[in-house]
């Protein structure tokens, strides 16, 4: 039974290119330039979707990014389906699928369409009140909530499309392409700004694009015409870039806003394919100039959410844009002038409109009397009481409206119709300009909130800056423009215009109706469905906030963000609670202003662009050799190298015991190295690390412990003087940035006197790591001429040699307890030394082992790792290391803290040992620790920081940190898991070779 | 997103920053002598001010320097930048 209602040809809309697209499995057929709420509005087609509490059906209300009941499914049956697109912001083409949300089974027929009856049931609140008890049912409850929330359903699999980011810079940003936007971004371009015009839609020109209203003429032409002209002039500008379906989501500080721009949504999946789908533009302008234009209000009155029931700017720009009636039988509803601008348009085009029912009393506006001779009768005083159809308007019914407005009197009349335009007057699309952090004034006269004030980087124009009548629009977009841009005359500036005059106003919030208060159902916010009742519910609830009465009736909370209603809601709790509206103020407009996928927030860095990866010149190695990966920071470092099938633990074991029988070798070189130099690098290393750096000989390497101001442990690592003047640190993996942007923190604000430079040369080293017993006969094959007695070359000493034309710096230091040499090559050679190292030691069967196995050797020997054994709780004293902190030094960063009452205290969380009762059981990190297993509720003690099973000692170790730790040795302590509790005895940190013997054995 | 006059390479955008905190609290030069007390004033206490604050930034993606700056926290204007050991302009 579908009827076309395309009743005229528009220039706008392509007729010789038919497209068919599907809605709720039904095929229809649309032109090119239709959007889809065009399209289904041509084939009578108003039942969009389902509400969302109480499911009642509705229809298409708008005709743009405002729109809050016509939101659909796209691609409803595949994995990759969208929810919540705006029927009335997408363009059809061919294939085109989309389905109603919210309903089920169908549209026509939802079974959730039971809670409009049970609405005096759910009102405000309705959740919270009813779900609160018994407290213990509220899992039960959830399963059944969750069920009923949300809108629409989310794809299931990865996004296939493409996205992308792009920085622009501009002079002038004109946001909005009307009227307003295109004389502006034409006068700054031609004044040579460098300009960036964006809108929203697919065409310029905004509402006046299809103006052929007699009484709003420019140069003596229709408004239309003559902005046509305008718009093909704008190519021919240098300076001028213009981009259509392009929103802006969000104004920030310092004019710098994001915008979505629309590349392929409106193309057929042919041409989608490998083509950018959305593009995130970060602009950053000079001006910001804001052409956003008005927003059109609904009026509030009971059952006022029916299919077929549009604002009146939208039932016009249907008919004069897209060629197509929204109803046979149309009416108006006003409380302005607006109304009958879209009635007389609709009139010229043939379609029949019965009556124009307005609130006021009277206007003597020119186009009144055109109504009039085209014989549309106006019902002057009257409001609409109450409407019928529950799938589509099928009739409204009108009364007279007492004097004050707050009643009605009289007879019920019931006209019949199929479609209601609605004027509730204009609110100024200002979202942008308060998102900037700039304040509205509200005009008590007009009852908008309106820009408060421009400034040097920002202006509002047009009727987002609350101009409405096109005369008074031109008049002051060429006078702030010529402020604005600092120029002395606009190219329009002496156009003549005009157009009819607004004379007679009349606002109310709440339409009254014949039946009582509580049996009406005029809504607020369409989407969320909130009434005037429930907002006056809240208010005699308490609420005043209007922060508040938004979250509890959640009243422009929807995916509209209230864009429609929320005038509306203020006046009715301004006129409630009788208060100003200009003292309640706005809720916060926050971005986006419309909803942005999340593929077009994070553009490219999917997958393996997500974070940056920092690889070491050893990598192809590793892989070569087949290295399970960890993450270390950015890095990826070797973890461990499986042979054949061995597990985790099972290679980890292996390369243990290989390393402290033989030999072994790991990939250093992710360690945080930075180059200092300078008169007073000794001093400055005093100031920085814990112990005493002044008596260190040049080719000395010495462990150092830093600490934050407030005595905690920060970082740790090896020095090593290489000259008098000249020092390398090396940092942990992880802390590397933080070292050195600490370090230069302190050198260029507390001690700008020293001569420090510091270099962050991380990258320019690779480190080979040799260790084991037979390190040094590796060493002594791969250099011969290098003495390697420990006289010339003890523990904790460097060499710097040559090995193949290649500069080496070698540093013998340990840190698994073994003897060992840190190799460093520059990072080009990081490989060539790897391969002649392996090659040397094949041998001694040199095993290359991984973090996991260089975390065991050192947990055997209770070296610590600053981030896992420490966790910013910890101090030296607390870790047992009170051996690295100078008594003799006056000060270093963090002394004065490690004196603090807190930091005294002797029952402070303390490293220590820990051994299970059962050799064969290795603890989990992290684990609690207690003393008393039946104490209720039972005191953590501390918790598992580091926890292996030691090949080389054949039973299972941990580190812990345990309250009064340093007291307790020798206690048996309880480990309680889920299953069991685990008996665990204190004891010392280190497990193997207490006496340090190995480092300098002669195995 | 601030658009921040670096004192050494000039605007750029505020994802090249770091902020560091409040601005002109001089590290004790004596800190043994000091009580628990005004060592945790040093340590703990900072000012958290509706209007215009002192702040320490650092350019930590550009030129790594230090520098100061004076912020309006109610608008997030940037009243004034000046570099290191350089005295706070008059309000």
């Amino acid at each position: 039974m579908t009827k076309n209602l395309r009743v005229k040809s528009s220039e706008f809309i392509d007729e010789t290119s038919r497209i068919s697209f599907k809605f709720d499995g039904k095929t229809y057929y649309g032109f090119k330039g239709d959007t889809l709420a065009s399209a289904l509005l041509a084939n009578n087609v108003h039942l969009i979707g389902r509400s969302f509490k109480y499911h009642r059906p509705r229809g298409i209300m708008t005709s743009g990014s405002e729109e809050p009941n016509a939101i659909v499914q796209i691609n409803p049956n595949s994995n990759i389906t969208e929810p919540n697109a705006r029927a009335t912001e997408i363009e059809i083409y061919e294939g085109l699928e989309a389905s109603s949300q919210n309903c089920w089974p169908s549209v026509n027929f939802d079974i959730g369409g039971i809670n409009n009856f049970l609405a005096p049931f759910l009102p405000a609140g309705f959740y919270y009140k009813t779900f609160m008890w018994p407290k213990s049912f509220w899992e039960k409850y959830e399963f059944f909530i969750r069920h009923s929330a949300g809108l629409g359903k989310s794809p299931t699999t990865k996004d296939p499309d493409i996205y992308d980011h792009r920085n622009i810079h501009c002079d002038v940003l004109v946001v909005g392409a009307g009227i307003s936007g295109i004389l502006a971004a034409k006068n700054a371009a031609k004044n040579n700004y460098k300009t960036l015009l964006l809108d929203e839609k697919n065409e310029l020109g905004g509402s006046i694009i299809f103006e052929t209203n007699e009484n709003k003429k420019i140069n003596n032409t229709f408004s239309s015409e003559w902005l046509k002209k305008e718009i093909s002039e704008l190519k021919n500008i240098k300076n001028l870039e213009i981009k259509t379906r392009t929103s802006v989501a969000a104004y920030h500080q310092y004019n710098y806003l994001l915008a979505r721009e629309n590349l392929t949504d409106h193309l057929e999946k042919k041409d989608k394919k490998n083509k950018i789908r959305q593009r995130l533009l970060k602009i950053r302008a000079k001006k910001v100039i804001l052409a956003t234009g008005a927003l059109e209000r609904p009026l509030v009155f009971n059952n006022n959410d029916r299919p077929g029931i549009m604002l009146s700017s939208a039932v016009k720009k249907y008919s004069d844009f897209y060629g197509v009636a929204c109803g046979v039988k149309n009416i108006f509803f006003t409380n302005n002038d607006t109304a009958y601008e879209s009635a007389l348009s609709l009139h010229n085009k043939g379609i029949k409109v019965d009556a124009i029912i307005d609130i006021r009393e009277n206007s003597d506006a020119k186009i009144i009397k055109k109504i009039n001779d085209a014989g549309i009768k106006i019902y002057w005083s009257h409001t609409i009481v109450d409407t019928s159809g529950y799938k589509r308007l099928s009739d409204v019914s009108i009364m007279k409206l007492s004097n004050d407005g707050m009643s009605v009197t009289g007879s019920k009349t019931s006209i019949s119709c199929d479609c209601l335009g609605i004027a509730g007057g204009w609110t100024p699309a200002v979202h942008l300009y308060t998102q900037s952090g700039n304040k509205l004034t509200f005009d008590e006269d007009r009852n908008v909130f309106v820009p408060k004030a421009d400034n040097s980087a920002q202006i509002c124009v047009g009727s987002c800056g609350g101009d409405f009548e096109l005369d008074e629009i031109i008049k002051n977009l060429s006078n702030k423009l010529k402020n604005f841009l600092n120029i002395s005359q606009t190219d329009f500036e002496d156009i003549s215009l005009e157009n009819d005059k607004e004379t007679s106003k009349r606002n109310i919030w709440l339409l009254p109706s014949d039946k009582p208060n509580g049996k009406t159902k005029p809504f607020v916010d369409y989407q969320n469905d909130a009434t005037a009742k429930d907002i006056k519910l809240a208010l005699r609830e308490g609420f005043r906030s209007i922060e508040h009465v938004k979250r509890y009736t959640t009243t422009g909370m929807g995916t509209d963000q209230g864009k429609l209603g929320n005038m509306h809601a203020l006046g009715i709790i301004a006129d409630t609670a009788g208060v100003k509206m200009g003292e309640l103020g706005t809720t916060t407009f926050r971005p986006p202003y419309t909803p942005l996928t999340f593929g077009t927030i994070v553009g490219r860095n999917v997958g393996e662009f997500f974070d940056t990866f920092r690889r070491t010149p050893m990598n192809d190695w590793h892989i070569k050799n087949k290295a399970e990966f960890e993450n270390v920071g950015q890095w990826k470092r070797a973890w461990y190298y499986p042979i054949n099938d061995e597990t985790m633990h099972q290679a980890v074991q292996r390369e243990s015991k290989a390393a402290r029988k033989s030999a072994g070798i790991l990939d250093a070189s992710t360690l945080g190295k930075i180059d200092i130099q300078g008169s007073d690098a000794s001093e400055f290393l005093n100031r920085v690390y814990t112990n005493a750096w002044s008596k260190l000989a040049i080719g000395k390497c010495r462990y150092g412990l830093m600490l934050n101001e407030d005595g905690m442990v920060f970082d740790d690592g090896v020095t090593t003087r290489l000259g008098e003047n000249h020092y390398i640190m090396t940092t942990t993996t992880g802390g590397a940035a933080n070292v050195l942007s600490k370090l230069e923190d302190y050198l260029q604000t507390e001690w700008p006197e020293l001569d420090v430079y510091l270099t962050s040369v991380t990258d320019h080293f690779a480190t080979a790591s040799l260790c084991g017993p037979n390190s040094k006969k590796i060493l002594n094959k791969i250099i011969p001429e290098l003495d390697l007695s420990d006289e010339n070359f003890p523990h904790m000493s460097f060499k710097e040699v040559t090995i193949d034309k290649i500069k080496c710096r070698i540093m013998r230091i340990s840190f698994t307890g073994e003897q060992s040499y840190e190799i460093n090559v520059p990072a080009s050679f990081g490989e060539a030394i790897w391969e002649k190292c392996i090659e040397a030691g094949k041998e001694f069967d040199i095993t290359p082992y991984g973090t996991e196995t260089m975390h065991l050797l050192r947990a055997e020997k209770g070296f610590i790792i600053v981030g896992q054994d420490t966790d910013g709780t910890m101090t030296p004293i607390d870790l047992q290391m009170d051996w690295i902190v100078s008594k003799k030094k006056y000060d270093f960063i963090g002394k004065r803290s490690l004196y603090r009452s807190d930091t005294m205290k002797e029952d402070r969380k303390q490293l220590v040992g820990l051994l299970t009762e059962d050799p064969n059981i290795v603890l989990e990190e992290g684990a609690q620790i207690v003393s008393e297993l039946n104490q209720k509720p039972v005191e953590m003690l501390g918790h598992v920081t580091s926890s292996y099973f030691s090949p080389n000692l054949n039973k299972s170790i941990a580190l812990a940190v345990v309250k009064d730790g340093k007291n307790m040795m020798g206690r048996k302590l309880f480990v309680p898991m889920e299953n069991k509790n685990i008996s665990v005895t204190v004891a010392n940190t280190v497990f193997y070779d207490e006496k340090n013997e190995r480092l300098n054995a002669s195995l | 997103m601030f658009l921040i006059n670096c004192p050494y390479c000039g605007e750029r955008d505020q994802q090249e920053f770091k902020a560091g905190g409040e601005a002109h609290i001089e590290r004790p030069k004596q800190p043994t002598e000091l009580s628990d007390d005004q060592w945790a004033e040093y340590l703990f206490m900072r000012k958290n001010i509706k209007g215009v604050q002192f702040e320490r930034w650092n350019h930590a993606h550009g030129c790594r320097k230090w520098f100061n700056m004076a912020r309006d926290t109610s608008n997030d204007e940037i009243k004034a930048i000046y570099k290191m050991g350089e005295k706070p302009p008059p309000q």
